[in-house]
């Protein structure tokens, strides 16, 4: 690989780490009474919120339609996801760093796999929180049910929800880019090199 | 996103405002005969007051002014230019609403040397200060009737601490704080006996002993920079006459604190006539900074008092009492250079210094003029020793010496003054009823304006700073007679928002208040609103009886103490079964909320309790006391709407007749916290 190619190379592997700085995921809810919103924050390692008290917000509204308490403790993706991602970041840096070209769309392939195996996870996550009511809630509307959406905006009861990736996200969006931008790169580069040997 | 869409919310009310305005001016004009009468009855109201005083439903006030409730013993918040009532504050009197003074921690606030004393008579607000400005950190307030200064915290708008005044009696010229808030300063209305060699608590006086044994004092209150705490330093013992109001210095005259006093005859019988025979009473001119190096040097000597400090600590939400036992005090005699005293006219009742420092405007209910004197003048007279006699060593300068001019003709019974930012003064006239403008520059009346009635305190914002926010004047007065609906034999007491911007003064709005608006002070919002507190956290919260999630929930008993730790979540109390308890039980509700979000506060009240209720704010822990009197059944309940199951946050208990060996029980839903 070129030297410009090893250095894109590299930073698509380090821009996965943008991951461990932003939240990947945001669940905004915005309701009468809460006029200032309320936002859930879904990183590769915990659940937060825009305050410390977030998640104890949304747990204490989530209880009236008796929606089981979102408790990030009980979320094993968040004990083994940094692991993966830290995989990405150093097999993506040894590519470079190791010139091992024909590594690059494996990588790419396995990254747009593993982001797709947890856009999936995450779709049903959000459905398994949606449709699992407690029969005893006290609100029940029948045939109701309280999945947020999983991109853009919904209206819940008298919630707007929306729900958008964070900037970690961009980071996976990046490093897929920049793999790709490498791949194609060393690929149109490969039979000028042929033609000039003969 | 969010952000646009809040934009648009915004600015859509002032859309409807321009509507409503614009619809308003046609049916006046449609209707003009039938509007003639409302006319008649609003005249002196401009035109445009209504679009002045308009703040949105969802658009803030400008301004928060803090207004004494007089005799209500608490501080009441208000918008301006709205007139909207924000928040009462109880700081000297109990308060069914929150609890304050009846729950266990809050008690310890209202402890004096007389016992437990639940209300008081709070007159005069004042804003902490930087630099000669308002800070908006916090507020300090007196108790007339039973001597105390307070420190109300503005972040939380809470009192956060009380300060009883020994050798005091009816705390009235109080409290001054100086330019950077170094001291609180607070005098005696009423001059009494002040034990000083004895035992700080009694001495055998007879009346007719006025004039040998009875003295005055003025507090000299430290303030603690950071947290605002407050202690008693020391206290300068004044000639036994009555002191009115006290005001301080700025720029130049920083060092200086003035006392406007009365009854200088020191009669001690029938005061409106013996307290009325002087010509000329006295302004006394104290220079602070040298009482405090005094102080410091070892001038003041210690002597035995006996007075509570009572604060509220910041993360259990506990006040504590602390009985002091001495206090230093300053002897006049002993401290050359500390005090003077200035002829003013009959009874003397404001003290106002302008924003320059340089003038010092003593308005006397039974003076035909204002007499402004001169701060420059003033040193003058005291290096020439232009003296014309002494109270008790200290020197009377010559009247006409510190003399600057007289305002002539004011109006009947000129009370205070405040001054706006381009050098004019606006002073209270309570017999005539009305607000006087005249400038400083050359002492005529430039404008008048009607109040309705027998106006006490005005206030500019900023109006005794550096740098007055002259936009708005604020009356506080006495009587509503024709203002208001009747209400039976008592009228609500009210304030008028008069606009001072442009030459003549506009009247813009009639607003009631609570108890009597004695003295007000009011600050920009934005110096306040960003520091507000939402919530108490429920990590930091250190009560010793805190639940600090339901497993914690439990309750216990020690001998016929039973302790309920008991918390409140939307929309749930844990426990909501308790039985095991006996009439004639001592039972301490220690209720936390578990909320850590803004605005859900959790009440808790007990059926038939002799009590209050609590009101507990996210994040804190408070403790009702029962004693229940029957056996029965006995429901428990949030009070504060809080949710929509708000209903349904309720609870019993069972009591059981006295000595009974029900086993204590509690419970909430079919899992039991543990024990
Ligand atoms: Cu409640």
């Amino acid at each position: 690989m070129k030297t410009v190619s090893r250095l894109l190379m590299f930073l698509a592997a380090i821009s996965i780490g943008l991951l461990f700085l932003f939240p990947m995921w945001k669940i905004l809810v915005q309701a009468p009474q809460y006029p200032e919103g309320l936002q859930m924050h879904i990183w590769i390692n915990k659940i937060s919120g825009n305050t410390d008290y977030t998640l104890q917000n949304f747990n204490i509204l989530n209880h009236y339609i008796g929606m089981e308490k979102i408790e990030p403790d009980s979320f094993k993706e968040l004990t083994y996801m940094p692991y993966i991602v830290v995989f990405f970041i150093i097999s993506g840096v040894l590519i470079a760093l190791l010139n091992l070209k024909r590594l690059v769309l494996p990588w790419v392939a396995l990254l747009m796999v593993a982001g797709g195996a947890g856009l999936l996870d995450f779709y049903m996550w959000l459905h398994k929180f949606g449709t699992n009511l407690d029969p005893n809630a006290p609100i029940k509307i029948p045939g109701m049910t309280y999945i947020p959406p999983f991109l853009g905006g919904k209206d819940l009861l008298n919630f707007h929800a929306v729900s958008l990736p964070g900037a970690g996200s961009i980071g996976i969006a990046l490093a897929v880019i920049l793999g790709l931008g490498v791949y194609f790169l060393e690929r149109n580069r490969e039979p000028q090199r042929i033609k000039t040997l003969a | 996103m969010e952000t646009v869409f809040n934009k648009v919310r915004k600015s859509a009310p002032k859309a409807a405002l321009l509507m409503a305005v614009a619809a308003g001016a046609m049916l006046q004009g449609c209707s003009s005969t039938e509007s003639s009468e409302a006319a008649a009855l609003v005249s002196g109201v401009a035109g445009d007051a209504a679009s002045k005083v308009y703040v949105a439903p969802g658009q803030h006030d400008e301004l928060y002014t803090f207004m004494s409730g007089g005799f209500s013993g608490q501080v009441a918040v208000y918008g301006v230019p709205s007139g909207r009532l924000l928040k009462v504050v109880p700081v000297f009197s109990q308060n069914p609403e929150n609890g304050y003074g009846y729950n266990e921690e809050t008690k310890a606030m209202l402890n004096t040397s007389f016992g437990f004393v639940p209300w008081d008579d709070l007159h005069h607000p004042k804003l902490s200060r930087a630099a000669g400005m308002t800070d908006g950190r916090w507020l300090f307030v007196n108790a007339n009737n039973t001597p105390r200064v307070a420190r109300l915290d503005l972040k939380t708008f809470e009192t956060a601490e009380i300060l009883e005044i020994p050798n005091s009696a009816g705390n009235h010229c109080s409290p001054y704080p100086t330019n950077d808030n170094e001291y609180v300063l607070a005098g005696t209305r009423f001059s009494v006996p002040i034990n000083v060699e004895g035992d700080g608590k009694y001495e055998d006086v007879n009346f007719d002993e006025y004039k040998e044994k009875f003295r005055g004092s003025i507090s000299f209150i430290k303030v603690d920079k950071e947290h605002g705490d407050m202690d008693l330093d020391f206290q300068i013992l004044v000639p036994g006459f009555d002191y009115d109001l006290a005001n301080g210095g700025k720029g130049p005259s920083s060092d200086w604190v003035f006392f406007t006093t009365y009854n200088t005859e020191q009669a001690n019988t029938l005061k409106e006539i013996g307290a009325s025979q002087n010509d000329k009473d006295y302004l006394a001119a104290i220079n602070w900074k040298l009482a405090v190096k005094y102080a410091k040097e070892g001038k003041a000597k210690e002597m035995p008092a006996y007075y509570y400090h009572n604060k509220l600590d910041e993360k259990s939400h506990i006040a504590k009492s602390e009985i002091k036992k001495t206090v230093r005090i300053l002897r006049p005699e002993d401290c050359p250079g500390l005090m003077y005293l200035i002829p003013v006219p009959k009874s003397p009742h404001g003290i106002d210094v302008d924003p320059t420092g340089e003038y010092m405007v003593v308005s006397g209910k039974l003076a035909s003029v204002i007499p402004v004197h001169s701060f420059s003048k003033m040193l003058k007279t005291i290096e020439k020793k232009d003296f014309i006699g002494n109270v008790g060593g200290i020197p009377i300068l010559r009247y006409e010496s510190v003399l600057q001019g007289e305002v002539k003709e004011p109006g009947l019974g000129p009370l205070h003054t405040e001054f706006d930012d381009k050098g004019n003064a606006y002073s209270s006239m309570f017999v005539s009823s009305e607000i006087v403008k005249w400038t400083l520059k050359d002492l005529q009346v430039k404008d008048r304006i009607p109040v309705y009635y027998s106006v006490g305190h005005l206030v500019i914002p900023g109006g005794d700073t550096k740098k007055p926010y002259g936009k708005y004047l604020i009356a506080m007065n006495k009587i509503t007679k024709d203002r208001y609906l009747p209400t039976g034999p008592e009228l609500a007491q009210s304030a008028q928002l008069i606009d001072i911007s442009g030459e003549k003064m506009k009247l813009l709005l009639d607003f009631p208040t609570i108890g009597e608006p004695h003295y007000a002070q009011a600050i920009e919002a934005k110096k306040i609103a960003p520091n507000s507190v939402k919530m108490y956290s429920l990590e930091e919260n250190s009560h010793p009886y805190a639940a600090k999630n339901e497993k914690e929930a439990r309750v216990e008993r020690k001998g016929n103490e039973v302790h309920v730790y008991m918390t409140a979540i939307r929309s749930h109390l844990t426990p909501d079964n308790i039985e095991g308890i006996n009439v004639g039980d001592e039972v301490y509700f220690h209720v936390t909320n578990l909320e850590q979000d803004w605005d859900v506060p959790h009440g808790f009240a007990i059926m038939g309790n002799n009590n209050a209720e609590l009101l507990v704010m996210p994040g804190a822990t408070q403790t009702l006391k029962w004693v229940p009197q029957r056996a029965g059944i006995i429901p428990m309940y949030c009070t504060d709407f809080c949710s929509a199951l708000h209903q349904e946050m309720q609870g019993y208990i069972k009591v059981s007749p006295k000595g009974s060996k029900v086993p204590l029980a509690f419970s909430t839903g079919a899992k039991k916290p543990k024990a």
